[in-house]
């Protein structure tokens, strides 16, 4: 293990406790047009090594096409992939070399388990040293043991690891994962993404991983970039992006949220149907009487004795807490509170800790 | 206790193809005092017989090595490049497959036989007195070989192809091999079993090839066509042990390489995405490649022009001249107004027809208990609708004709062979692998709820077969039906041993008019073979 870890450090000429600052992978410009379809326009991104990026987005974001664009299965129209300060825009895959794991794992089902792994060391190690690296690379995703299985003989868990382990064998610069986890059991799924988090943090290679649940992306990812139809909505933290976003959308997609339609009062608050003025923090500047929608979140929200006027319509238990959703008039609005907070009928209030504004969008 | 599910079927199946050729086995050991090797002995002294079985063996082995070499270089072109005229030219490039073997050799006769048009355009061009070749021997039966089986690779591969994920020839590029590397390690062993699968077949149609052999073997004699003059000399017991060593020979090869292609089976993971086809950008291989694919459909297609124009030639009017001088229809009205030349035409759609229904209803009938799992008989079921597949034509000839020209209903034998049932039964059983391997696929893809929610809604298991089965199996009861239907047409090697004058076929009927060097006439009946089953594979794959 120790040995593997070694072996990155050496790579890339630094140790991975020696923080880096400076970005190791950069997109600069990237843009991808399939006929009358803009992919990916005009993405600028960098992360540090060692920095595992999420790509979150809906589908049709852009963000497996970025991926496919960084692993150079595709060629960009104009601008740049650039690692470790080389520009490998125009390398084919092959002498790439990022190690992928596919949606579906692309496991070789002619070779065995420890011939998937080893198939990326072919004419770079000696014998010796690829049985060694596929017998340290199958230890780290738990799977000593299995090099002479049948590849159709895995569990869907299984196959998964042993695609990373595959990927992860050539010891990468950069490790691309496509949906890792989509194609697992719910129950399976959470127990994977721990797994797979504590790989990538022992492993410590840049990561770059494509999803559409905000959940994986805000565990798996250091840094986070939001798509929408091939644009950069914003980049981030996942707290920075769940307490400020910059955009209704990712507001909208990043987390449970409520949307009411409202109009502006002064620069810092917001006239909510009839009855109720609330603060509202503004990304972007709005002026009074402008037209908005008001984003809160579940938790955000309370039940108080004055306030936004309404009437509890169903009420979710999840454990302890339960959401409840109260008819407001202009809107619904989905509150957290304990489970005995209110009953379904009855008259409540509404008061708000926490809400943001934005220009209502143009349908 | 209750009777196993499917006996019925299973003895049936027994009786139609295990039966007769058990007959001919024990034939085959058997003399007028009980069991005897004199005869197995007899055969093994005469030379010409070995050498006859490993000519067909050695014929069969280089077919392989020829369609191999044309069809998979083209399987990756049509599946992987993109080209002006790629689609049309990728159908065409599969026009092998409707030309009835006996047909084709024909064909090829007109085309490159000592008066062919080639061989003509040869001697005007260079001034020859003579043919510059003879379509004779086996180099002659081994270029009839590779144009007509060539096709099993070529859709094998493209087939093969389309299935192999995108992302498997992607995460050997990211992991490091270039192009070459990629469709070494990952492509050709992914392509494996079809490969293996099209070399079988190719080895078995040419095990049991008999048209190509026959009119172009000459002195070179390979196993069929050795049986069949054998029984036509009156020497039956001969014949007998000749298709009892044919059929040895074909069930070894078939564990042989069955067991070589079944080594490893190979599970696909993934979704299976086929790439796209690579578009040519390069103006010069964009042309280069389209330029190579005209001038090879061309050459397709020459043997079906040839049979078109030879159709067309009046007997006795075509002498030295390149091109024939004289065009009518006069051939065609020929076939359709004298009763005796209409006979044929006639004869091969019934016959043919009433084996697809057969074949069809029995294909049917093993699909239902091939997809139970409950059925204890559903393997041996499944094993008894492929077999005939194995067996070459002549064997399955020669036993049918000896099972059944004998009357004991105690041992279900009856006297069958000059009767007007004895080909359509021949052709059934031919049918019944083609009919039943598309029936069987369609039942497997099938949701088994769906015959359940039929039941539950209250409908018999007519109503359901009728209503529910045959309307979702439609488009696998046409594809297999129109296939069994275009093989059961063209029929000759089954038909030269089994049929009377009364019951000949189209394929009989143009041997007839090319012995009596009525080639016009023959070709004539050539074309409308052509034309029967390219319009049931055109009905029978259109969705």
């Amino acid at each position: 293990m120790d040995e593997l870890l070694g072996s990155y450090g050496a790579r890339a000429g630094v140790g991975r406790t020696a923080p880096m600052s400076e970005a190791f992978l950069e997109l600069t410009g990237l843009s991808k047009r399939f006929d009358e379809h803009q992919a990916v326009a005009d993405l600028s991104l960098a992360v540090p090594q060692g920095t595992v990026l999420a790509l979150l987005g809906p589908s049709g974001s852009g963000k497996t096409t970025t991926l496919r664009l960084l692993a150079g299965f595709e060629q960009p129209d104009h601008g740049q992939v650039i690692v470790g300060g080389r520009d490998v825009t125009k390398l084919a895959p092959a002498a790439r070399r990022f190690g992928m794991v596919f949606q579906h794992y692309a496991l070789f089902p002619h070779l065995t388990v420890g011939q998937n792994v080893a198939f990326g060391l072919a004419g770079r190690f000696s014998r010796d040293e690829r049985v060694r690296r596929v017998a340290e690379v199958l230890g780290l995703v738990d799977l000593t043991g299995f090099a002479d299985r049948s590849v159709g003989a895995l569990s869907g868990g299984q196959q998964q690891r042993v695609a990373v382990a595959r990927a992860l064998a050539p010891a990468p610069e950069i490790l691309l994962l496509d949906e890792p986890l989509s194609n697992l059991d719910p129950g399976l799924r959470e127990r994977t993404r721990r797994e797979l988090k504590s790989a990538l943090a022992k492993i410590g290679v840049t990561t770059v991983l494509v999803t559409h649940e905000q959940e994986e992306a805000f565990a798996l990812g250091d840094r986070i970039a939001v798509l929408r139809d091939g644009r950069l909505e914003q980049f981030g933290t996942a707290r920075e992006l769940y307490e400020h976003p910059k955009s209704l959308f990712v507001a909208t997609f990043v987390g449970r949220a409520s949307i009411l339609p409202g109009i502006m009062t002064s620069d810092d608050s917001a006239r909510i149907g009839a009855a109720a003025t609330w603060p509202v923090e503004t990304p972007v500047t709005l002026a009074e009487a402008d037209r908005v929608s008001v984003v809160v979140r579940p938790e955000a929200v309370r039940f108080d004795e004055s306030g936004l006027p309404g009437t509890v319509t169903a009420r979710g238990y999840v454990g302890a807490r339960a959401y409840f959703t109260v008819d407001v008039g202009p809107g619904s609005v989905e509150v957290e509170a304990s489970v005995d907070a209110a009953e379904v009928g009855a008259r409540v209030h509404l008061d708000v800790v926490h809400a943001l504004a934005f220009a209502e969008e143009a349908a | 206790m209750r009777r196993p599910r499917g006996i019925a079927l299973t003895l049936a199946l027994v009786w139609l193809v295990v039966y007769p050729v058990t007959l001919v086995v024990v034939d085959a050991f058997r003399g007028g005092d009980g069991w005897t090797l004199q005869h197995v002995a007899a055969f093994a002294r005469e030379p010409r017989e070995w050498t006859a079985l490993w000519n067909s063996l050695w014929i069969s082995g280089l077919s392989v090595a020829l369609a191999g070499a044309i069809g998979v270089p083209l399987g990756f072109v049509f599946e992987r490049l993109r080209f002006p005229g790629q689609r049309v030219l990728g159908a065409l490039v599969a026009l092998p497959a409707v030309l009835p073997p006996l047909v084709g050799v024909i064909a090829f006769l007109f085309l490159y036989g000592e008066s062919g048009f080639v061989p003509r355009a040869i001697m005007l061009a260079l001034g020859l007195d003579d043919a510059p070749w003879r379509l004779r021997g086996a180099g002659a039966i081994l270029l009839v070989h590779a144009y007509s089986m060539y096709v099993y690779f070529y859709l094998f591969t493209r087939a093969g192809l389309a299935k192999i994920d995108v992302s498997m020839l992607e995460a050997s590029h990211a992991l490091g091999s270039g192009h070459w590397s990629t469709f070494r390690r990952v492509t050709l062993p992914l392509l494996r079993p079809q490969l293996a699968a099209a070399s079988l077949l190719t080895f078995m149609t040419s095990l049991g090839s008999f048209s190509a052999p026959y009119i172009f073997g000459g002195d070179f004699r390979v196993m069929t066509v050795q049986i069949v003059t054998t029984k036509l000399n009156g020497d039956l017991r001969m014949a007998v042990v000749e298709t009892t060593a044919l059929a040895a020979v074909a069930v070894l090869v078939l564990l042989l390489l069955r067991g070589q292609a079944g080594a490893r089976s190979v599970v696909a993971v993934g979704k299976g995405t086929p790439p796209h086809a690579r578009a040519l950008s390069q103006p010069f291989a964009r042309w280069g490649a389209a330029m190579l694919g005209w001038v090879f459909s061309v050459v397709l297609l020459l043997p079906h022009l040839t049979l078109v124009v030879m159709s067309l030639v009046p007997l006795g009017t075509w002498t030295t001249e390149l091109l024939p001088p004289a065009y009518t229809f006069a051939n065609y009205g020929a076939l359709l107004s004298e009763p005796e030349r209409l006979r044929p035409l006639v004869n091969s759609l019934w016959m043919a027809g009433a084996a697809t229904v057969g074949a069809l209803a029995i294909a049917l009938w093993a699909g239902r208990y091939v997809v139970q799992r409950r059925a204890t008989l559903r393997n041996v079921i499944e094993t008894l609708v492929s077999v005939p597949w194995a067996i070459p034509g002549t064997v399955l000839a020669i036993a049918l004709a000896t099972a059944f020209s004998v009357r004991a209903p105690w041992v279900a034998r009856w006297l069958l062979v000059g009767t007007v049932v004895i080909l359509p039964l021949a052709y059934l059983v031919r049918s019944i692998p083609i009919a039943a391997g598309s029936v069987v696929a369609g039942f497997r893809q099938l949701d088994p709820s769906l015959e359940e929610a039929a039941a539950s809604l209250g409908a018999s298991r007519w109503r359901t077969l009728r209503t529910v089965t045959i309307p979702l199996l439609r488009p696998a009861l046409l594809a297999g039906g129109a296939l069994a239907f275009a093989t059961a047409v063209g029929d000759f090697v089954t038909s030269i041993v089994l049929y009377t004058y009364n019951t000949r076929p189209i394929s009989i009927e143009i041997l007839a008019a090319l012995r009596a060097f009525d080639v016009g006439t023959a070709a004539a009946y050539g074309v409308v073979l052509v034309v029967f089953s390219a319009l049931a594979m055109f009905l029978g794959t259109r969705r």
